[in-house]
């Protein structure tokens, strides 16, 4: 158990920033998902925390000890890699066992972990599988018993679903949090589905072009989100963006729509709302002229476009809706649902 | 391709059994030579069925002292000398290999692709082209007649050198990583991880080395003047040219027939492998 400072940390290849200044406090037992689109940086980031790529500059703290420079064996860490790294040619058993007997671990020791981990991960029947005879989600438990047999101080996890079907990942998804909050691990995730960043995560760690766009818990992002960017990624379907003039608490969006807003702010802005917080309402100021619907069984996404304008608009009713494309449908916008972005940084602009 | 026509089906045959034919039948009449006596092996027709003399010409070939009239060492002692040759240079290709491989693709230092680059230019240096220079640095060693004469200058390879790289840069590079968390350095990687996973390129390597080692003839015959120490393949030349006497044929045929046993024996005992180690690209 341990917690993890980043501070200040810079990775370059050659002239090339890839990750900017990264700040971080994680607290020992946190389950720390890192997330963003492809190429953000992410696995970088996580590779550089377990020591298989170099730290530019900065320093990486485990435990309160600065490990830059320590190998990844002497930093007592595991990692779950997305292609599961199994050794093909090593049972299960040996596979789970060989960095324990590097390790030098008596016989005794490493068989009553590894039938531990086993029994945890209820993989015992497979113990002498080599991995070729196993399914994809038979080898994510072998790479994760791997990880549990260590004993680490930290869970290091490299998207480590992707390979899986959309069912098995929902499950696994499960069992990966419940595992955690049993042993009570620190771990870092890294993956690029938003769902599973916010199903998992105690904390999220939105990393964009090589920046962190904001570090906080599920529900902070979803609802107070600090950039355009945040709000974007996090939340599906993704919250709707128009420009806006604001002035008085009013904002004034394209084709002559005013809605109320919270703060102080006057000017140019990027006025944003989730599809799930329009409310239909018959006065509403929010005119959507539907193009299509997608029927989702508990609610209907119903896409279209503001009246009068070009702008693209996804409002999400619940139950069941038919309306014909072309009708046109009104919304309400809660001033508390709505959020502001300034019209060029696309930083979160203050309530 | 499966298709239902007769035509080319006993086409497909017919070229197939004309193959066989053509391999088969001079290890057929090599056979068949070796089981004769020396007076009927003299006249014409050659024959076509095996006689009874078999075991009477291979006692003669393997103990005697091969072609009466001769000096020539023991056949099997040529034969011991010959898979000695090839089992060290094909053993000695497989280490050498592997290691300058290992190092190629997991090693950065500087130069590195320039080493490569040497190791595969010298596949334009077979022995027959560098002879003479090399003749002359084992004759300086002294050594000649011995068996490091044989094979020390055959061992380095850039073809196994080469296809040891290929097979290298498909192992992913999680697999390392994963073995540096596990803790594993560079040699306990090598042998844990990356040999178990190059079993089967390594036996096909193996075949096709013992073979290459077990044909030298042009470099045995160079530097070997001792008959103690010549090779099976180079001494049934030899006999041919054996001193003012016609060739016994039953005598040459057995000993053609003995020094085939080895490299087939290697292929069929290494068959799957072999085939797995040349198809097989699951890692």
């Amino acid at each position: 158990m341990a917690d993890i400072q980043l501070k200040d940390l810079v990775k370059s290849y050659g002239p090339t920033e890839v990750l900017h200044h990264i700040e971080g406090d994680i607290k020992d037992g946190e389950f720390i998902v890192i997330v963003g689109p492809s190429g953000c940086g992410k696995s970088t980031l996580l590779r550089m925390i377990a020591g298989l790529e170099t730290v530019t500059s900065g320093e990486i703290a485990i435990g309160g000890k600065r490990v830059n420079e320590l190998e990844p064996a002497s930093r007592d860490i595991a990692m779950v890699f997305q292609n599961y790294a199994l050794y093909p040619h090593m049972s299960v058993r040996e596979n789970m066992a060989y960095g324990l007997k590097i390790r030098k671990l008596s016989k005794e020791e490493i068989n009553r972990r590894v039938e531990e981990a086993a029994e945890i991960l209820e993989i015992k029947q497979y113990l002498d599988r080599k991995p070729r005879q196993l399914s994809g989600g038979q080898r994510q438990r072998v790479a994760m018993g791997r990880a549990i047999v260590r004993d680490p101080q930290v869970f290091l996890f490299d998207e480590p679903l992707s390979n899986l079907d959309a069912k098995l990942r929902v499950q696994m998804r499960l069992e990966i949090r419940k595992l955690q909050q049993s042993l009570g691990v620190t771990s870092i995730y890294v993956t690029h589905d938003q769902v599973e960043a916010m199903t998992l995560g105690d904390r999220l760690m939105v990393l964009n072009g090589g920046y962190v766009e904001q570090f906080g818990t599920p529900i902070e992002l979803y609802d107070r989100p600090a950039s355009v960017f945040v709000a974007g990624f996090i939340g599906s379907p993704a919250m709707n963006f128009l420009p806006a003039e604001v002035q008085n608490g009013q904002a004034l969006l394209p084709g002559g729509a005013q809605v109320p807003v919270m703060g102080q702010h006057s000017g140019q802005a990027t006025f944003g709302i989730r599809p799930e917080h329009l409310q239909a309402d018959e006065a509403g100021p929010i005119a959507i002229q539907i193009d299509m619907l997608e029927q989702l069984g508990a609610n209907t996404l119903l896409h279209g476009r503001l009246q009068g304008t070009d702008h693209t608009l996804v409002a999400s009713v619940p139950g069941h809706a038919i309306d014909a494309p072309g009708t046109l449908r009104r919304f309400a916008v809660p001033a508390e649902r709505s959020h502001l972005f300034d019209a060029t940084s696309g930083k979160r602009l203050a309530d | 391709m499966v298709e239902n026509r007769p035509f080319a089906t006993f086409l497909t045959h017919l070229v197939l059994v004309l193959g066989v034919i053509a391999i088969a039948l001079p290890v057929w009449i090599t056979f068949v030579a070796a089981t004769h006596d020396p007076l009927r092996m003299g006249q014409a027709p050659l024959p076509m069925w095996p006689g009874d003399h078999f075991l009477t010409n291979m006692k003669q070939t393997l103990f005697g002292s091969g072609l009466s009239g001769t000096e020539g060492a023991p056949v099997w002692l040529m034969l011991l000398n010959s898979l000695a040759m090839a089992l060290m240079i094909s053993t000695g290709k497989i280490i050498i290999s592997l290691l300058s491989a290992f190092a190629i693709v997991y090693f950065k230092f500087p130069f590195r692709m320039t080493f490569f680059w040497m190791i595969f230019i010298t596949l334009m240096l077979p022995v027959e082209v560098r002879i003479l220079p090399t003749f002359e640095v084992v004759a300086d060693l002294g050594m000649l007649n011995s068996y490091w004469g044989l094979s020390v200058p055959l061992i380095a390879s850039a073809t196994a050198t080469f296809m040891f790289r290929q097979v290298f840069l498909t192992v992913p590079d999680e697999m390392l990583e994963s073995a540096r968390i596990d803790g594993a350095g560079p040699l306990r990687f090598f042998f844990d991880i990356l040999l178990p996973l190059s079993r089967t390129n390594i036996a096909a390597l193996f075949v096709i080395l013992f073979i290459y080692g077990w044909n030298q003839y042009l470099w045995p015959l160079l530097i070997t003047t001792d008959t103690s120490m010549t090779t099976i393949v180079m001494s049934i030349k030899q006999m041919l040219e054996a001193a003012e006497q016609s060739p016994q044929w039953n005598i040459i045929m057995a000993t053609a027939l003995l020094a085939m046993i080895p490299p087939v024996f290697v292929v069929i005992a290494m068959q799957k492998l072999f085939v797995q180690g040349l198809t097989e690209t699951d890692k």
